[in-house]
């Protein structure tokens, strides 16, 4: 597959740099996490539905590492692998990492990421359908995926925002066109 | 008493949410009243991972309430023999839930909410196709239907003729995916997949549904088996629907129906406020919470900006990124293709 834009896209560099690093030990620790989130937000395995039992590749096209989703409850996983050997999942969504991002956080729209050709999928689409919904009602932070609160929380939160967004000025994505906001009580 | 009385406003801003988070994000950017439905077939936007529970919803209804927003429940498919429970079911867990209004189009729906729930305000649902002053009379004079909405090939001349024989509010389409359809009778999806947004409220459903991009970055859109579309590298892509897919006929491929492309009629808010209209509805209920609060918060802009006496607004730049094969249209609204 390939891109057609390069909306976003992180510099050459950071492929070359991050290439060489260990996979293990990334994908304990966001297995770990991804664990802990869904027992805390069970609901949201509900909404996936049948989803929950598939494996989903997500593929970041400026990196060369793919992550392949499981998220069947305490059986939840990711896989980190090399994006050439992603091919187990049942379905694949695939973009620039600025773009993925903010599809899972809702900054984006991911029928809008779909017209502009900035992400593209493959597979069951159905799983990507619900997936992507599942996560628009996560309402998904950094800080709650790590499992933080309180003044830590919104200050890891903070930080990552304007991280997130100094990168999207500077590689030229989109500007993100909503945060959570602390009223969005659930 | 008319919802849009209530809001000051010249119009009753209508927006969508295909979840919880949806649903505050459009309230929270200035919706006067939220769409929504169920997680089943009542509704016709069935998608997976979307939708609400009957606890979302009593939830949601109290978060909108809270905040000065009405929700207006769309139980818009059509009940199937022998089933009709669900349907009544959800037309009676919706008043429950504090429902302002129940969006209906299906005989059996309406008399089941006029005699179950008749305090309960009810819609006619787009679903219903009524776009003559004899069937619009027939809905409210059987089920107290309280306002139409309307189908979206209708011109604002004809809106505004159809305005002045009934005696209830119209709701238009505004922004959002361009049914050219007449609206609950289409056939396209059930012929290529089995499917339906009439009975099973989804049209193009997501299992039917293939894309393939080829090397040279071609994409290639399918549903059901057959090739609907073909977008060359770069070039933005639409929805998977046979209305706005390529046939060919007579020696000619091309789109038949309706291009991929977007509705925006924010440059008509006036004339349609001159047409009579009450409410302007958004469509994208698929659609995240990132476009929910940027055209949400576009248009209520709008509407304040005409409530104050302001020229009428043009929101086609602020809103390209977000429409369908990049493109917007004003549809049949000002039908120069006739």
């Amino acid at each position: 597959m390939t891109r057609h834009r390069d909306c976003g896209e992180l510099p050459p560099v950071v492929a070359l740099l991050t290439k060489p690093l260990p996979r293990r030990p990334l994908e304990l620790i966001l297995t770990r996490l991804v664990r802990q989130f869904v027992e805390r937000r069970p609901e949201l395995i509900e909404r996936l539905g049948p989803t929950a039992q598939v494996p989903i590749a997500v593929v970041p096209t400026d990196l060369p590492h793919a992550f392949i989703v499981n998220l069947d409850g305490p059986r939840s996983r990711i896989d980190v692998v090399a994006s050439d050997q992603a091919t187990s999942a049942a379905a694949r969504i695939e973009g620039p990492l600025l773009i993925l991002l903010g599809l899972f956080d809702g900054s984006y729209d991911g029928d809008a990421a779909f017209f502009s050709r900035d992400i593209a999928i493959e597979g069951a689409t159905q799983h990507v359908l619900a997936l992507r919904n599942t996560l628009e009602e996560a309402d998904l932070t950094p800080a709650e995926f790590a499992g933080l609160s309180g003044n830590l929380a919104e200050i890891v939160n903070r930080r990552t925002a304007e991280a997130l967004g100094l990168a999207r000025r500077l590689l030229g994505a989109p500007a993100a066109d909503i945060r959570a906001t602390p009223e969005h009580g659930r | 008493m008319s919802l849009q009385a209530e809001t000051a406003a010249p119009f009753e801003l209508v927006c969508p949410a295909g979840t919880p988070a949806a649903l505050r994000a459009a309230v929270d950017a200035g919706a006067h009243a939220i769409y929504c439905g169920f997680n089943n077939e009542t509704n016709a936007r069935n998608f997976p991972g979307l939708n609400f529970s009957e606890a979302e919803m009593a939830k949601g209804v109290d978060y909108a309430h809270r905040h000065g927003a009405k929700v207006l429940v769309a139980i818009n498919t059509f009940a199937r023999a022998g089933s009709v429970e669900i349907w009544q079911r959800a037309v009676d867990a919706a008043a429950e839930a504090g429902a302002d209004a129940l969006i209906a189009a299906d005989l059996a729906v309406l008399e089941h909410a006029a005699r179950h729930q008749p305090g309960t305000r009810l819609h006619l649902s787009v679903q219903a196709a009524a776009n003559t002053p004899e069937a619009i009379r027939f809905y409210t004079e059987t089920f107290g239907v309280k306002r139409v909405v309307l189908p979206r090939v209708l011109s604002v001349e004809e809106i505004a003729r159809l305005n002045r024989e009934i005696a209830v509010e119209t709701e238009v389409f505004v922004f959002g995916g361009l049914c050219v359809m007449t609206e609950g009778r289409c056939a396209l999806s059930s012929h290529a997949t089995g499917k339906s947004p009439n009975l099973t409220g989804v049209c193009s459903p997501p299992d039917h549904v293939a894309y393939e991009e080829n090397a040279d970055g071609t994409l290639l859109a399918r549903l059901g088996g057959f090739t609907i579309d073909r977008f060359a590298a770069g070039e933005p892509a639409g929805y998977p629907t046979l209305c706005k897919g390529q046939f060919s006929a007579m020696g000619k491929t091309g789109y038949l129906f309706e291009d991929p492309v977007s509705l925006n009629a924010a440059a008509l808010l006036p004339a349609l406020r001159d047409a009579g209209v009450t409410a302007l509805k958004i469509e994208g209920r698929q659609r995240g919470k990132a476009y929910v609060s940027s055209v949400v918060r576009a248009f209520r802009r709008a509407v304040d900006a005409l409530a104050r006496g302001e020229p009428e607004t043009d929101l086609a730049g602020e809103l390209a990124a977000l429409a369908e094969g990049g493109r917007q249209t004003t549809g049949a609204y000002r039908k120069t293709w006739r």
